[in-house]
């Protein structure tokens, strides 16, 4: 249970703004590809629900493939987040 | 339905109670800073700290009350699951790492971390006490939901039992025991749930389409409160009935009566060429306060039960009501929009040591919080397929689907036990959120109250036993409510107060403090005005006509979210500094 010591010294990462902004751009390209996708679903749900009806892979409706691959998209995108940021901007750069 | 106790259920929820307990008494000597108290000491290591955002996120309203509106409705609970977890995407590419970095007990610190603004501090802690209630009331519904099954106690007793539980967990080690809590809730609920998919595919789905297993069951309750079942008094002794166990499939594919195990895809497949039996209740009301509830099976095609539309507040996406379909987007919004919005949430980034374990402690946190949501169709399904389930409360359907498995059995017991962890989990991350919020936002940082570290944790044990108190009250006079349904109003408000504010601090140079509260203000009043006004509450709420309601549809997010934008937007640009940006 070492990891819920409270009081045992950690050691942190340092601060360094160029990986911060790295960062922060690829969140926001990452953010807005996935709002797109969720976004579609949900105006597929509201304005064509007939749509959902459409068999489309292994013999099931899209709104069952359409409403897992979102959970799923949204897992391998993180993934390709925290492999994307998993080393310090400047060492990118001396690359 | 009567349920009936379980000695097995009632010892492993002991054992349970007495971990957990002992936990937070044995972490207790080592919690007595205020950041040991309230973030852990930003010691918690990133992956055990994701399986806590499991903890902390997968709520009641989760496990039961999705699994119960899949049960009972088919798809339409699975778009929670799908919105829950879409929300973490703004969290994880959006919030994690800046609000890391910038804040250090309380979402509050993040967003006065430019301006040192009280304003800032008493509105966002504010927003955080409000959230936090509304999030706690369906928690505690759920805790009432399950006490009957589990012990045999009565809705109240739950609720009591529960609040006390919690409030001793968090007054005796704060956010160490809290995290600890949440890491074994989440573990175990992704595991359960695990074993419980596994044995719905291994039985495979069977028909009964006997007429009395889909006769229809009436409930009525007399002015005195005696309950009868089919017109004889309800109970399970001699020359007494009680509501019976529903739930079934009338037609499978190709006229066979039962399919053997089945993989995951084939399972959806075949439910979704079949037909199942779905149980709908109408209720009449006589003048002499006779209330009359009849139980009737609907046979629905799968075809129409694994796409939306089935439940009564999505029902209009199917027709051309404008409003309907606005109030379908605009709750979809909350839910994307408002898990980064949730206090109890937040604050959790505090337990990791960085950024990166922030952001990896996150990925974890979607991985396994993804998982579970996925086999929430199952479960739901399973569920409604069980033959067990209770046509008077949605919200017992997974408990039940695992007592299917072996009445009274094991599975029963430790499923039982693991929702009453659910809550556990949940509601002690909200009153860390809240006590938090009432000493270092509103003592320290409005009233400017100096206090030691010592003070500042006993002050935050004892608003922690407050909340928690208010928690109880409103956990009993919101009994019957489906806590799916709840929990999207806290969503609503969360993610219309709180993610303007923190996304323009983020990503605009000219937001000033004067902006950041009014748009907290502004989209707290907002939503909350319009829920009190909305139909869903006129009539669940008030008991008055829904149709008398003065807002449109009932979910407020797709106006009162844009409209904390846009407060931000324009008050920020009115009070921008003489001479030089807001940021300077």
């Amino acid at each position: 249970m070492a990891h819920f010591d409270s009081s045992a010294p950690t050691h942190k990462e340092a601060f360094d703004p160029a990986t911060a902004k790295r960062n922060s751009r690829y969140g926001v390209i990452l953010f807005f590809i996935y709002t797109t996708i969720y976004a579609v679903f949900v105006g597929i749900n509201a304005f064509a629900p007939a749509t959902m009806d459409w068999i489309v892979l292994f013999g099931l409706n899209l709104a069952v493939v359409y409403g897992i691959g979102l959970i799923l998209l949204a897992f391998a995108m993180s993934l390709l987040y925290g492999w994307l940021c998993r080393a310090p901007a400047s060492s990118e750069e001396s690359l | 339905m009567i349920h009936q106790p379980s000695a097995l259920a009632i010892t492993v929820f002991c054992v349970f109670v007495g971990v957990t307990l002992a936990i937070s008494f044995y972490f207790a000597r080592r919690s007595r800073s205020a950041a040991a108290y309230f973030a852990a000491g930003g010691n918690i290591h990133w992956f055990v700290n994701g399986f806590a955002f499991a903890g902390d996120f997968l709520s009641a309203a989760s496990f039961l009350g999705i699994c119960g509106m899949i049960a009972f409705y088919g798809y339409d609970g699975f778009l929670y699951s799908i919105g829950y977890l879409a929300g973490w995407i703004v969290a994880l590419f959006v919030i994690a790492e800046p609000l890391k970095r910038l804040g250090r007990y309380t979402f509050a610190d993040a967003l006065d971390s430019r301006f040192q603004s009280r304003g800032i501090k008493l509105t966002a802690a504010i927003s955080t006490l409000i959230v936090s209630l509304f999030y706690l009331i369906p928690q505690m519904v759920g805790a009432g939901v399950l006490i009957k099954p589990l012990l045999g106690l009565p809705h109240y007793a739950g609720v009591l039992i529960v609040g006390a539980m919690v409030t001793l967990i968090v007054v005796t080690a704060g956010m160490v025991s809290t995290t600890y809590v949440q890491f074994l809730k989440g573990s175990l609920l992704v595991v359960f749930s695990t074993v419980m998919t596994i044995l719905i595919l291994q039985r495979g789905l069977t028909v009964d389409n006997s007429p009395e297993s889909l006769a229809p069951q009436v409930l009525t309750v007399l002015p005195n409160g005696s309950r009868l079942i089919d017109g004889v008094p309800q109970g399970t002794g001699p020359g007494e009935r009680d509501l019976r166990p529903v739930g079934s499939v009338t037609r499978l594919p190709n006229g066979s009566t039962e399919t053997g195990p089945l993989g995951p895809i084939e399972f959806l497949r075949t439910i979704q060429n079949s037909e199942i039996a779905l149980w709908r209740k109408k209720e009449v009301k006589s003048e002499d306060g006779t209330s009359t509830t009849t139980f009737r099976p609907q046979i629905t095609s799968g075809t129409d039960i694994l796409k939306p539309g089935n439940h009564p507040a999505f029902k209009d996406i199917r027709s051309d009501s404008l409003p309907g379909k606005l109030n379908f987007i605009s709750l979809m919004l909350a839910l994307f929009a408002g898990t980064a919005s949730l206090p109890h949430i937040l604050i959790r980034y505090y337990t990791v040591k960085d950024q990166a374990s922030a952001r990896k402690s996150t990925l974890v946190g979607i991985g396994s919080i993804g998982y579970f949501y996925i086999l929430t169709l199952f479960l739901g399904l399973g569920a409604m397929t069980s033959g067990n389930l209770d046509v008077s409360d949605d919200n017992m359907a997974a408990p039940l689907l695992a007592k299917s498995f072996n009445d009274g059995g094991w599975l029963f017991a430790i499923v039982s036990a693991i929702a009453f962890t659910t809550v556990l989990g949940t509601v002690s991350g909200l009153i860390v959120a809240a006590s938090g919020a009432v000493v270092h936002d509103l003592l320290s940082s409005v009233c400017g109250l100096q206090m030691s570290d010592y003070q500042k944790v006993r002050i935050g044990k004892w608003a922690a036993a407050v909340v928690g108190a208010i928690a109880m009250v409103l956990g009993i006079v919101f009994q019957g409510m489906n806590v799916t349904y709840l929990v999207g109003w806290a969503f609503s408000i969360a993610a219309s107060a709180n993610l303007p504010a923190l996304v323009m601090l983020l990503f605009w140079k000219k937001t000033t403090w004067q902006g950041i509260t009014a748009a907290i203000t502004a989209g707290m009043v907002s939503s909350l005005t319009w829920i009190l006004m909305s139909g869903d509450t006129f009539d669940k709420v008030y008991g008055w006509k829904a149709d008398d309601s003065i807002v449109p549809f009932s979910q407020p997010g797709i106006v009162t979210i844009p409209l904390g934008f846009l407060v931000l937007v324009v008050v920020s640009l009115v009070t921008q500094p003489k001479g030089s940006s807001a940021q300077d």
